[in-house]
């Protein structure tokens, strides 16, 4: 069975700082890392491949340095990684996104066809959840969102079964194969790297591809593929300036008390 | 600072971001037009002033071909591709023949957008048996319901509700389309916007529109909800874009509106499927009730670890609140997801909000915003929590909390008494 992982680098939002000054990113104090719900798609592909048999393969789309993400998931137990690297990708939206991840999928599929295609569920710095299906309508293949977990696999019947998460429960899917699955963190526990993976990883070197490699139309490529675009930037507006309220543990909590009350009275 | 909004802007594709997430200039496509100059949100881009000799003649033949273009989309109102797309459509979305209470929430926003371009709202409504439900959505600001009966649509199945979805867009052409941000709506619509290759934004916190170019302006917090953007896709119809729960205000519904019902006819070939909906598991016993909540107690990475994130529990239950969660303290391991608050959480809107030990990433602070009071406790005083809270209490939340069972517990019983 051959599994395609797509993976993003992203800056570590939560460690992301806000200059109170200028109500600005400071996006140098976020270091680099592999998208969280990534590393577990990652980590599902490589229990299915030690229970199926097969070969995992990491895709990714972003600068040079992302070589490092690729790297990761060489560690996490992948096979073998693709780094997909263009000026020309520069300023994809969602849609272009797809589009060239599902151009770079064809290119390293070429003579090793796909049964799986895993994803995180959504990226941390965008937050989108739509690069997953959107590679999935340009594959023409069905797609299973937020997926918690995979409950069998019949290489024969090439046919899946999984449980996709849903707002109050979870209802049970199967779906034929090819097909494309994002995941949820619950999908599984992520494993310690064995140290044979991550000797590998370090002297491993990813392929790299660019735009021409791909045998793909560059219009539909960066911001000229993009539809959507950005036409502002501002920090949100404040509720307003808050009340603070100082003193002693006691005094600050009398005086907290009678605030409310006296808001709750109106 | 790495957001993109000058790369995006520029008209010749002379800018890039590095690796460091610094933007650099392609000398050789720059023209100096200045458009990402004025779009820059910290003023960190500006034009040196260039030899004269730089290709002028270049640079302005350039310069009218832009402005040529803007004109034409102005004209695009009444002519052009666009033109034939009109109206605004919702997605209705059900499961068991009950409505989203977000559908109707969109209704509400859909109608608002409606009237600015002064066109229909419609709800589109895919499902088994659910014929009945169509009056509901006159109540709440439908012009229209497009419905779509199958018993192959009684279950949301990415490909059966796509392709008739999408099939309908290509024959009536609606110029704006919203959707639920639940796990159905999102799955829809990128699978929907992508088949279409017009333009989707997620998760939008306010929706507008340009009338000078018939434009949705849609609003979302940006790099990892720190920053708001406002997104357009200016040369893609539809325009496409999702909202989560709670974020718009549910409409008052008028009881004696009516409207048109369109049926639309459909064909489901079952054994042409490749996806089959075996079974629906209820989880009620873990549902977490955040949207409704009166009173949460959410706790964050303030709290240090996740043995302390039990002061919020200890106060929750004592005055009868819902615990809630930062999402650094859901990526910490502290606390499920299911309670994590904020823009990749949940919307809440609760009287009582208690912030503990959360710095207040604004990813958080758009989700708590409809709260009526914000009580936040911080040892930071810098945290920008500070800046959007009701009362503030610069400490450390595992002291305070404890005390402020007993108080808040009396106040609480006193005002339920009165």
């Amino acid at each position: 069975m051959h599994i395609v992982v797509c993976v993003k680098q992203v800056p570590d939002t939560t460690e992301v700082k806000i200059d109170p000054e200028t109500n600005t990113l400071d996006r140098s104090s976020a270091p680099a890392i592999i998208n969280p719900y990534d590393a577990h798609a990652v980590d599902e592909a490589v229990r299915l491949k030690e229970q199926h048999g097969g070969k995992v393969t990491i895709i990714s789309m972003g600068p040079p340095g992302a070589v490092e993400v690729i790297k990761k998931c060489i560690e996490l137990g992948a096979d073998e990684g693709y780094l997909l690297s263009d000026r020309k990708f520069a300023g994809s939206d969602t849609l272009a996104t797809s589009y060239i991840l599902a151009k770079g999928i064809e290119t390293i599929c070429q003579d090793n066809p796909f049964q799986l295609i895993f994803c995180g569920k959504q990226a941390i710095d965008g937050d989108t959840a739509q690069v997953g299906p959107g590679i999935a309508r340009r594959l023409l293949i069905p797609q299973l969102t937020y997926v918690n977990e995979v409950t069998a696999v019949d290489s024969a019947k090439e046919v899946i079964t999984v449980h996709r998460k849903l707002d109050d429960g979870y209802e049970v899917v199967e779906a034929k194969m090819p097909c494309l699955i994002t995941v949820e963190k619950e999908i599984n526990q992520l494993r310690y790297s064995s140290l044979p993976n991550m000797l590998r990883a370090a002297r491993y070197q990813p392929h790299m591809l660019n735009a021409d490699e791909l045998n793909a139309d560059v219009t539909n490529m960066g911001l000229k593929g993009s539809p959507t675009s950005v036409a502002k930037i501002f920090a949100p507006e404040q509720r307003g300036e808050g009340e603070i309220i100082a003193g002693s543990n006691d005094e600050t909590i009398n005086q907290l008390i009678q605030k409310l009350s006296d808001q709750m009275a109106k | 600072m790495g957001c993109e909004a000058c790369v995006a802007e520029c008209p010749h594709q002379a800018l890039y971001m590095n690796d460091e997430g610094q933007c650099n200039v392609l000398e050789n496509d720059c023209v100096d037009c200045g458009q990402c100059v004025d779009v820059c949100p910290v003023a960190a881009i500006s034009l040196p002033q260039r030899a004269e000799s730089k290709e002028q003649s270049n640079n302005t033949s350039d310069k009218n071909v832009i402005s040529e273009n803007k004109t034409e989309e102005k004209a695009v109102k009444l002519e052009g591709d666009l033109s034939k797309y009109q109206g605004v459509w919702v997605f209705i979305e059900q499961r068991e023949g009950e409505i989203a209470s977000v559908s109707l929430e969109l209704l509400g926003a859909g109608r608002e957008l409606a009237d600015k371009l002064g066109v229909e709202l419609s709800g589109v409504l895919l499902g088994s048996e659910i014929a009945d439900k169509a009056n509901n959505l006159y109540q709440y600001g439908a012009d229209k319901v497009y419905l779509l009966e199958h018993p192959g649509l009684k279950y949301y199945r990415t490909e059966t509700y796509m392709q008739n979805f999408v099939q309908l867009v290509q024959k009536y052409n609606p110029e704006v389309i919203l959707m639920g941000a639940t796990t159905t709506g999102r799955d829809l619509a990128g699978a929907v916007a992508t088949d279409l290759g017009t333009g989707l934004t997620a998760d939008c916190t306010a929706l507008d529109i340009d009338p000078e170019e018939r434009l949705l302006l849609a609003t979302r917090p940006a790099f990892g909800g720190n920053i708001m953007a406002t997104i357009v896709s200016k040369k893609h119809r539809p325009q496409m874009a999702t909202v989560r729960s709670k974020v718009m205000k549910m409409p008052k519904p008028i009881f004696e509106q009516q409207g048109e019902l369109v049926k639309v006819d459909v064909e489901i070939d079952e054994s042409q499927l490749l996806t089959k909906v075996r079974e629906i598991v209820q989880q009620a016993g873990d549902k977490v009730n955040l949207q409704d909540a009166e009173i949460i107690v959410a706790g964050g990475r303030g709290l240090g670890d996740g043995d302390n994130f039990k002061v919020c529990y200890d106060l929750a239950k004592s005055i009868g609140a819902q615990v809630g969660a930062s999402r650094a303290a859901v990526e910490a391991g502290w606390i499920d997801h299911k309670y994590q608050v904020g823009q990749t959480g949940v919307t809440v809107a609760p009287k009582i909000y208690i912030a503990l030990g959360i710095s207040g990433a604004i990813q958080h602070l758009v989700g708590i915003r409809g709260s009526d009071i914000i009580i936040a406790v911080n040892t930071d005083p810098e945290a920008p929590i500070f800046k959007e809270c009701t009362y503030g209490i610069v400490g450390d939340a595992l002291e305070i909390a404890p005390l402020l069972k007993q108080p808040l517990q009396q106040l609480l019983a006193d005002k339920k008494a009165s």
